[in-house]
């Protein structure tokens, strides 16, 4: 790099090459390597990588993909397929609307992440490099070369910040490199998605499902892996294969799709996931859905107070305890004070309504602060629900909750007949406790969606969305920004005592120590609010995808061990650095947080 | 012009001349700091009225206290012969809107949300028909979003309904913060410095609006810096000068008035007290100057 001492040299050097690769090979090879490499990629899979099935997933077999493989074979065949697709070859120029070169960069480099892991992992696991069988050696190398193939693809570099000649040296590094990074940022940005071809309304619809099949695939497949490296592999092709696909600007498509047709996606959505425990054959993946679906609609609940009317709450679980002990006191339980046993409708109605009573108890006086202010007394509140429960156990206070043993053995749900402990085939399918849960707990969740879409898109929901961007002057519009606020809270409140009513059944017994601000097993408040930040506050689908990967994550990452709450907040802070928007963004925050990058002015209806 | 077909509580029964808002020794302390003494206003129905006075002369203040931000400390302000509340959602509920000095839109709602947000104290859908959505809910909708257009197209940001806030030109910004106010069916409307950065065209544009607004039934309150915009536009104008009324009356007689250009710019004070310093002054400065000329070049190097 040229040393720029004076504004005056800037201009000169950086222009004299405007488009080139961050690696010197000539463009029309680089993309020749990269497509090659990413078929051969795929063909590396067909082979055997060790010798030995004593590294999991078994890759000794000839012909037949597995484990990691298969993974491998995803990335491999999008690198090749986007590669193609630059070339302009027909029949794959739909890949691509946004342009291909970000795509096959990101699909390189994940096929090559997952590829150099795998070879890392049984070298380490086996003790050397001898485990490789030529397969192994072939996938190295082949993904290596697209990905230097890749990063030879051209781009255009961002011209570099004239600089003040008496920084110190500090301050010059730093000034690198932020242009190092600019440059970075810039080799894998995309260009305006061209608008698509009119489709007629059949095929947009199979569009959408062919969508959410990739989807429910996907989930089913990250959810049933067994061992913790394809788990790593998962999430590194995943997320690479997805961040490509949305280079190539195919979310794009998508999801103007899916916004011209909302209630098919919906209802779509729920087929999907409707869908999932049929494509198990016994209960132990539905067991972590189901705990997924409960984490997830709680979060959602959580996205009304924080995401629309911007209240921040830190004690948001102990309404989810209010529900689920109000159930379970009611529920027949021997441990339970009270002997009476309620249909399942009638306690569910009376856990909302109870959660609803303690919402705006519990509101009514905090709501009157702002900001940090607010989160320090939910905090306090969430502390004192937890407290209380633990204490009222008839020596230190009145008898209501049985202490720390907590409300045990809660029976199962039975409605009308149909028992949920008990396994049931359902046209051939065997579906087990877990999975009746699954499905009773996918109602609620619709339940949550619906009340979040429609209470977001009116008079109420506007409302919310002003007091959030500034409560003086929504006051000063008309809006009695106590009141509206407290309504947020307190059906924030009823959402989670509703999901609180099915969850108490699902874990048989109810403890305080369910209901803790941070704890390592989620739901607690602290991670329900990352769910809801790190998926995208203000959308339905990101507190979804938050709260499935913060579940997902420690469940299946057993060696992180006891260092999963380090590697947790190490991961928020990076996304809260490069992302502050979260995974799945809502059009207004996506501006807020990049006010400087090419805003589209206009908020269609999508983003919402 | 649009005409005002939905609005059943529409402000325009008043008839001329009826006082409307009407302020009585309005005094507003902060501590030991008194910062509105006993301000006498009326506003009536179909009138302009402007309220000027030097910078920290209590004008948003007193506004302030009009709309419910601030409780007066005495006095009582009353709109339609009923004391108004002290809380600013109720204010505007009774029929006095306003803007703010320093814009405060929803700069992350789209341009036709933010005058929706203005329409919530005259319509009344809670959460139950948000969630249900029957038959009234869509109707009130539509009739909310109808009558929002109609006052995009009245400041003229009808083709920028679906813009963000905070992308728009500042004059526009401006613009868009009057429409949000005129959605709430005010029947007063006070302008907190509505010219305030704009050019000499915007500032014509925007006195237009406020004269079509006025066009409409709805009396105007309005603080600016701007003496032309001022004595253009009002009826009649009130000079607060350090918290307390100095004079009111139409533009001539303000503007003929000592003490408002005393207040302004400040008048010679008798015996000149500070005469002695400014010879002092003077002299050094001389001084300083045959020093500099002594040493030329020195100057370069600060």
């Amino acid at each position: 790099m040229t040393t720029q001492t004076t504004t005056a040299q800037t201009p000169g050097s950086p222009t004299a090459e405007p488009n080139k690769g961050l690696i010197g090979i000539p463009e029309h090879i680089g993309r020749a390597l990269a497509t090659a490499g990413g078929a051969l990629t795929v063909i590396s899979t067909f082979l055997a990588w060790t010798w030995t099935s004593a590294f999991p997933g078994d890759l000794t077999y000839y012909g037949y993909p597995g484990g990691l493989q298969v993974l491998v074979l995803i990335g491999g065949a999008l690198t090749t397929l986007f590669g193609l697709a630059s070339y302009g070859t027909k029949g794959l120029r739909w890949l691509t609307p946004a342009g291909a070169d970000s795509a096959i960069k990101l699909a390189a480099i994940g096929t090559f992440a997952t590829v150099w892991y795998t070879i890392i992992a049984i070298s380490a696991t086996l003790g050397g490099l001898v485990h490789l069988e030529p397969g192994g050696w072939i996938a190295a190398i082949a993904t290596l070369t697209a990905l230097l193939g890749a990063l030879a693809l051209p781009f255009e570099r961002p011209e570099p910040d004239p600089h003040d000649p008496d920084d110190s040296k500090w301050e010059k590094l730093r000034h690198e490199t932020r242009h190092t990074f600019a440059v970075l940022r810039a080799s894998i940005a995309t260009g305006r998605t061209r608008p698509a071809r009119e489709l007629p309304a059949y095929g947009e619809i199979l569009i959408i499902v062919g969508a959410l099949t990739t989807g429910l695939i996907v989930f089913t497949y990250g959810i049933g892996t067994s061992y913790d490296e394809l788990f790593v592999g998962f999430l590194i092709t995943a997320g690479f294969g997805f961040a490509a696909i949305a280079k190539a600007g195919l979310l794009d498509r998508v999801s103007a799709i899916t916004a011209r047709h909302r209630n098919v996606t919906l209802i779509g959505a729920f087929v999907a996931a409707a869908a999932f425990p049929f494509t198990q054959s016994d209960d132990q993946y539905a067991t972590i859905g189901v705990y997924i679906l409960i984490f997830a609609t709680v979060a959602l609940g959580l996205n009304i107070v924080v995401g629309l009317a911007g209240l921040l709450d830190l004690g948001y679980v102990a309404f989810l305890g209010v529900g689920a002990y109000t159930a379970a006191m009611v529920s027949g339980s021997p441990s339970s004070p009270f002997d009476i046993q309620l249909p399942f409708w009638a306690s569910a109605l009376l856990g909302a309504a109870v959660a609803m009573v303690f919402g705006v108890l519990i509101g009514a006086p905090t709501l009157r602060l702002r900001g940090d202010y607010l989160a320090i007394v939910t905090l306090g509140f969430g502390e004192i629900f937890r407290l209380a429960v633990l204490n009222t156990d008839g020596t230190s206070g009145p008898d209501i909750t049985n202490g720390s043993n907590g409300i045990s053995s809660i029976p199962n749900i039975n409605i009308l007949g149909f028992d949920f402990g008990q396994e049931h085939t359902i046209a051939g399918f065997t579906i087990a406790r877990f999975a009746n849960y699954f499905l009773l707990m996918l109602l609620i969740t619709l339940v949550v969606v619906v009340v979040f879409r429609r209470s977001s898109d009116s008079r109420i929901g506007r409302a919310w969305v002003a007091i959030r961007e500034d409560e003086t002057a929504a006051r000063a519009m008309g809006i009695n920004g106590f009141r509206v606020k407290l309504i947020a809270f307190a059906l924030g409140a009823t959402l989670a005592g509703l999901a609180g009513t099915v969850q108490a059944h699902v874990t048989y017994t109810v403890t305080p120590e369910q209901y803790m601000f941070a704890h390592v097993v989620p739901p607690n408040s602290a991670f329900l609010l990352a769910a809801v930040v790190l998926g995208g506050m203000g959308t339905i689908s990101g507190p979804l995808v938050g709260a499935a990967l913060l579940y997902l994550i420690p469940a299946k990452l057993q060696f992180l061990g006891d260092y999963q709450l380090i590697a947790f907040g190490l991961a928020l802070v990076l996304l809260m650095r490069f992302r502050p928007e979260g995974l799945i963004p809502n059009r207004r925050r996506q501006l807020e947080f990049h006010a400087e990058a090419e805003a589209p002015t206009v908020l269609s209806k999508s983003g919402a | 012009m649009t005409t005002d077909t939905t609005t059943p509580s529409a402000p325009t029964g008043a008839t001329p001349g009826e006082t409307i808002l009407d302020a009585r020794g309005v005094t507003m302390r902060f501590g030991g700091l008194t910062a509105v003494r006993g301000v006498d206003l009326t506003v009536n129905s179909g009138e302009i009225v402007g309220l000027i006075g030097p910078n920290g002369a209590g004008k948003t203040t007193f506004f302030n206290c009009l709309t419910g931000l601030y409780t007066p400390t005495e006095g009582e302000v009353r709109y339609k012969d009923k004391v108004l509340p002290p809380k600013s959602f109720k204010v505007t509920a009774a029929g006095v809107a306003r803007t703010f000095q320093n814009i405060r839109l929803f700069g992350n709602m789209t341009v036709l949300e933010n005058v929706l947000v203005g329409r919530h104290t005259r319509t009344k859908e809670g959460l139950w028909s948000a969630l249900l959505r029957g038959p009234g809910f869509h109707r009130a909708e539509a009739a909310s979003r109808e009558r929002a257009m109609e006052l995009l197209e009245f400041v003229g940001l009808a083709d920028k309904a679906d813009h963000l806030a905070r992308n728009l030109p500042y004059g526009e910004q401006r613009r868009l913060e009057i429409a949000r106010a005129l959605a709430s069916e005010p029947g007063l409307l006070l302008l907190d410095e509505p010219t305030a950065g704009m050019n000499p065209q915007e500032t014509r544009d925007t006195e237009e609006l406020v004269f079509a607004i006025r066009d409409k039934g709805i009396a105007v309150l309005v603080i600016e810096h701007d003496m032309r915009f001022i004595f253009n536009l009002c009826d009649r104008v009130a000079v607060l000068v350090q918290g307390q009324k100095l004079v009111e009356g139409d533009a001539a007689t303000v503007q003929a008035d000592e003490r408002v250009i005393a207040a302004y710019i400040g008048e010679p004070i008798a015996n000149d007290p500070g005469a002695e310093e400014a010879a002092e002054v003077e002299a050094a400065e001389a001084a300083a100057e045959a020093t500099t000329d002594a040493a030329p070049g020195k100057e370069n190097d600060r």
